[in-house]
């Protein structure tokens, strides 16, 4: 038996624990925007954050995360009827081709963010380099994540004042 | 009542599906007469699109194309709802679902009153006659070959719109008692000015199918276009940021099993003996079936393939365990032995045996214009076989029971693969249902049906629903892949280096036809080709043809302007003054990019052009080699396709095909060895990633010819952009794909 908490709901899975998580979502949670592109670790279609983490759940055994608190894209929204800033710079920049890679864009973005609100290009190269998108959206992707770290740093929430007129 | 014009068949409007539907059937003919395509020989097919316009005053737009990625939904709905002056947020997209009706003629004969018994004498030269085949039928729904925008859209979408605004203007005139000229349509409301007389178009819809449709109805202007040519968000952009966009692979069905499969290595090779006791063993693991092999013909896309064995299971990875466990021995076959190696050799003895050759084009005396010159330059170029790599793996997910089946794929060409699969399963095609869902990328490669054949017999014989996931190993390694070619060129120059004899030998003729031909005038010219058959599968990969043979021809030029101590651009220029649109699109990419302004040492700066699926498209690529590493800086694209009825979407394909086109560029290489393919995953079919990726410029030019396609031109012209652009800053050509092979060592 295994507990996982996922987007803030526990659950109790009768699964074997040498499964990886990605999987486990998939199949027994049915949360389907994690996606499969490799299983080896090299696309980043996988990515979730286990306790605030980007972590690749493609090699993510079960077993690793018993007790863990996990966010997966359906996650990412702060609420049902508000986009993640990220989520809202992916619309507004027209980021998506296919699409199939941009659950794992986002989650590696906002995992980004969530520890460095204004990165750097060679930042982004850095976070980004995991998650390969097949339709070569890269540039749209960086200029979203940019435009998302401005929406953050003037958020009236957080201390930024001396920025917020400048 | 329905209409026929010159193009088409422009159906009555029929109450249905609580709307107002109107159907129109077109010939996708090219009359671009110059630039012969892959559409245009094609001239007497139909393409049925539909407009529905229900209560709510939604306007629909149902569409044979399947969404790959390329936002197509999004600018057919646009050529459609500005011809009808709807207001474009009541306008909706939907693809046609890969049944008869949407398909073929069936539809017309369902939307007649008398329900298709007693057809009106105009309609049946449309369904008796020549026009129709079922094969024709079935090549229809076909998403590649960038045909969507150029035909449909440009002739089924704008026609269907403007004869539904003249349906309902005529049914608002006569319900008001005025002119009809009086009477616009405006964001989809109709409106009488003078009196007025304001109403929704949904006021009028029962009216309107009174109303016969015109038989030409008028098109706008480009002046008068107020949503083609202008921004929109696509309709598909929200779900692909929240997780909730289904493809294939979200499919979920009660009492779904799961599966993996695996073919021969070595293509052709089958199974000799397998012990799956341990894969049996595995918790989970339901059965284990092996597949028979697949040879499908009888629809556009045919291939074949070897048997293959599947792992059914209750979840993925107990079936991916279940796989990996499997003690397989596969029959040798003839070409065990053969490798990249051996294949560019057969190429290279095929080429100088010239057994055969075919030409594609043969004009001037080529002979007395290599004697006469003053310098001859030749090379022989290669590029390897490539994977399509989507990133979403080949999936699919059957259910077969009572006499029917049901799979859920995506795929580029649902009629075909409803028909493929109905001929694995026996049916008869009324009895197999396609649900096509939104596809992780496509590039060509789900154009073939294997997968979904895979899925619909596993389902069959274990008597529950299957989802087949292909592992990312077995994509890698049982593509249809981009084919490996040579090229031999041969190119005579005069006194002042005018080009005056082009030669060109290549292996085996691929789509589309004018692949191979070049843009710039010589006098003599003589391409063509000769055959040299392998064992290993191929099909369309993004652009097709022009993927290899643009590198080919690009290249060769410049070799040719540099032979001739001349500028590759003023080169290039100065050999199309017959051709005042690729000279446009060329001129365009230069001024651009700033062509003149010096480099500092290391740095370097390339030009291509390329012509295909109806667009110009003109590159200038800007490196820096630094320690024997290539960094491409900067990529300047020039794209002329027509009329860019979405912008946003023409740019971001562009792009999209300009890093496809990259990835290959730099890194992409299938590799045979044994017969059978080396590569097995991203960690050894490399993709270019966030940090290699360049600045990208994409300028449009609205030259009002013919719509062009998006999705596939962009993808010709970087490879050689990219290889002249080393030339320039290093002096080393490169003849040979991918660079990483190269060793650029001690050049900067
Ligand atoms: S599926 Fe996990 S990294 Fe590719
Ligand atoms: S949007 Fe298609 S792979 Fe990234």
């Amino acid at each position: 038996m295994t507990l996982i908490n996922v987007n803030g709901t526990q659950h109790k899975l009768q699964v074997d624990p040498s499964t990886p998580l990605l999987w486990v979502l998939r199949e027994q949670l049915n949360l389907t925007g994690t996606k499969f592109g490799c299983g080896i670790s090299q696309c980043g279609a996988c990515t979730v954050h286990v306790n605030g983490v980007a972590t690749l759940s493609c090699i993510t055994p079960l077993s690793a995360v018993d007790g863990q608190s996990i966010s997966t894209i359906e996650g990412l929204a702060p609420s049902p009827d508000q986009l993640h800033p990220l989520q809202q710079s992916w619309i507004d920049e027209q980021v998506p081709q296919c699409g199939y890679c941009q659950s794992g864009q986002l989650m590696r973005a906002a995992n980004l963010l969530a520890h460095n609100p204004s990165p750097s290009d060679a930042d982004i190269d850095v976070a980004m380099a995991g998650n390969i998108c097949r339709c070569g959206m890269y540039n749209r992707i960086r200029k979203a994540i940019k435009s998302a770290a401005g929406v953050q740093q003037f958020d009236p929430s957080q201390p930024t004042e001396g920025l917020a007129n400048g | 009542m329905g209409k026929w014009s010159r193009r088409g068949f422009i159906s009555a409007g029929v109450i249905a599906a609580g709307g107002l539907l109107v159907g129109v059937a077109i010939r996708p003919g090219n009359r671009a007469a110059k630039l012969s395509d892959s559409g245009a020989a094609n001239g007497e097919k139909l393409l049925h699109i539909w407009l529905k316009l229900d209560r709510n005053n939604i306007v629909t737009a149902i569409v044979p194309h399947s969404e790959m990625g390329q936002g197509v939904g999004t600018a057919l709905a646009q050529m459609l709802a500005d011809e009808l002056d709807a207001d474009w947020n009541l306008v909706k997209f939907e693809e046609a679902p890969a049944t008869g009706e949407f398909a073929n003629y069936s539809i017309l004969k369902a939307m007649l009153p008398s329900g298709g018994s007693d057809l009106p004498g105009f309609v049946l030269p449309s369904i008796n006659g020549a026009l129709i085949t079922t094969a024709q039928a079935l090549d229809l729904q076909i998403t590649g070959g960038s045909i969507s925008v150029r035909s449909t859209g440009a002739f089924g979408m704008r026609i269907a719109g403007a004869a539904v605004k003249e349906m309902l203007r005529n049914a608002a005139a006569e319900a008001w008692r005025v002119p009809v000229n009086e009477v616009i349509a405006r964001d989809s409301q109709l409106v009488h000015q003078s009196s007025g007389r304001v109403e929704p178009f949904a006021t009028f819809i029962d009216a309107a199918a009174e109303m016969t449709p015109p038989a030409s109805p008028q098109l706008k202007q480009s002046s008068e276009f107020k949503i083609m040519g202008h921004h929109v968000e696509r309709h598909d952009i929200p779900s692909k940021v929240d997780g909730t966009a289904t493809f294939a692979l979200d499919v979920r069905l009660p009492d779904m099993l799961y599966a993996t499969v695996r073919r021969a290595p070595t293509f052709g090779g089958g199974i000799k003996t397998l012990d799956d006791s341990q894969a049996r063993a595995i918790k989970g693991v339901v059965d284990i079936i092996q597949l028979p092999s697949a040879d499908v013909s009888r629809t556009l896309g045919s291939f074949s393939t070897a048997d293959s064995i599947a792992v059914v299971a209750e979840g993925y990875w107990p079936a991916k365990q279940g796989l990996d466990n499997l003690k397989i021995d596969w029959h040798e076959t003839e070409n065990d032995s053969v490798s990249s190696d051996s294949i560019f050799q057969q190429f290279d003895r095929d080429i100088s045996a010239n057994v055969d050759r075919e030409s594609d084009i043969s004009e001037g005396n080529l002979d007395a214009a290599m004697a006469g010159a003053k310098q001859i330059i030749e090379a022989d170029y290669r590029v390897p076989y490539l994977a399509h790599m989507c990133m979403e793996p080949l999936n699919a997910t059957a259910e077969v029971k009572n006499g029917r089946c049901e799979i859920w794929v995506g795929c580029q060409n649902p009629l075909g693969f409803r028909q493929a699969v109905a001929d694995a399963l026996g049916f008869d095609i009324d009895n197999v249902t396609v649900h096509n869902c939104l596809m992780g990328g496509g590039f060509g490669r789900k154009s073939l049906a294997d997968y979904a054949i895979q899925a619909a017999l596993l389902a069959a014989q274990v008597g529950r629903p299957v989802q087949l996931i292909w592992t990312r190993e077995e994509e890698v390694r049982q593509d249809f892949y981009r084919p490996a070619v040579q090229s031999r060129f041969r190119a005579a120059l005069d006194e002042e280096g005018h080009l005056t004899a082009w030669e060109n030998t290549y292996v085996d003729k691929h789509e589309p036809v004018e692949a191979p031909l070049i843009p710039y005038a010589v006098a003599a010219r003589d391409i063509g080709h000769v055959s040299s058959p392998t064992h290993i599968p191929f099909g369309a990969w993004r652009s097709v043809a022009h993927s290899q043979h643009c590198f080919f021809t690009e290249s060769f030029i410049d070799e040719v302007a540099a032979a001739a101590g001349q500028d590759p651009y003023e080169y290039r220029a100065a050999r199309l003054a017959h051709r005042p649109r690729q000279l446009a699109v060329l001129q365009k990419v230069a001024e651009a990019a700033d062509w003149g302004r010096p480099l500092a040492a290391g740095r370097g700066r390339g030009i291509s052009l390329q012509q295909g699926f109806g667009s110009i498209v003109a590159q200038v690529v800007e490196v820096s080699i630094t320690g024997g590493e290539v960094q491409v800086d900067r990529v300047v694209a020039a794209v002329d396709a027509g009329f860019a009825v979405s912008p946003d979407g023409l740019t971001a394909q562009i792009e999209s095909g300009i890093v496809y086109g990259l990835t290959a560029a730099l890194y992409g290489e299938i590799t045979i060895e044994n017969g059978a393919v080396k590569e097995s995953n991203f960690n050894d079919y490399q993709m270019l990633r966030m940090s290699a990726m360049p600045k990208i410029e994409t300028h449009i030019i609205n030259s009002g010819n013919p719509m062009g396609g998006a999705g596939e031109p962009g993808t010709p012209p970087i490879a050689p952009a990219l290889t002249n652009a080393i030339f320039n800053a290093t002096g080393q050509r490169i003849r040979q794909l991918p660079i990483k092979n190269i060793d650029l060592q001690g050049l900067s």
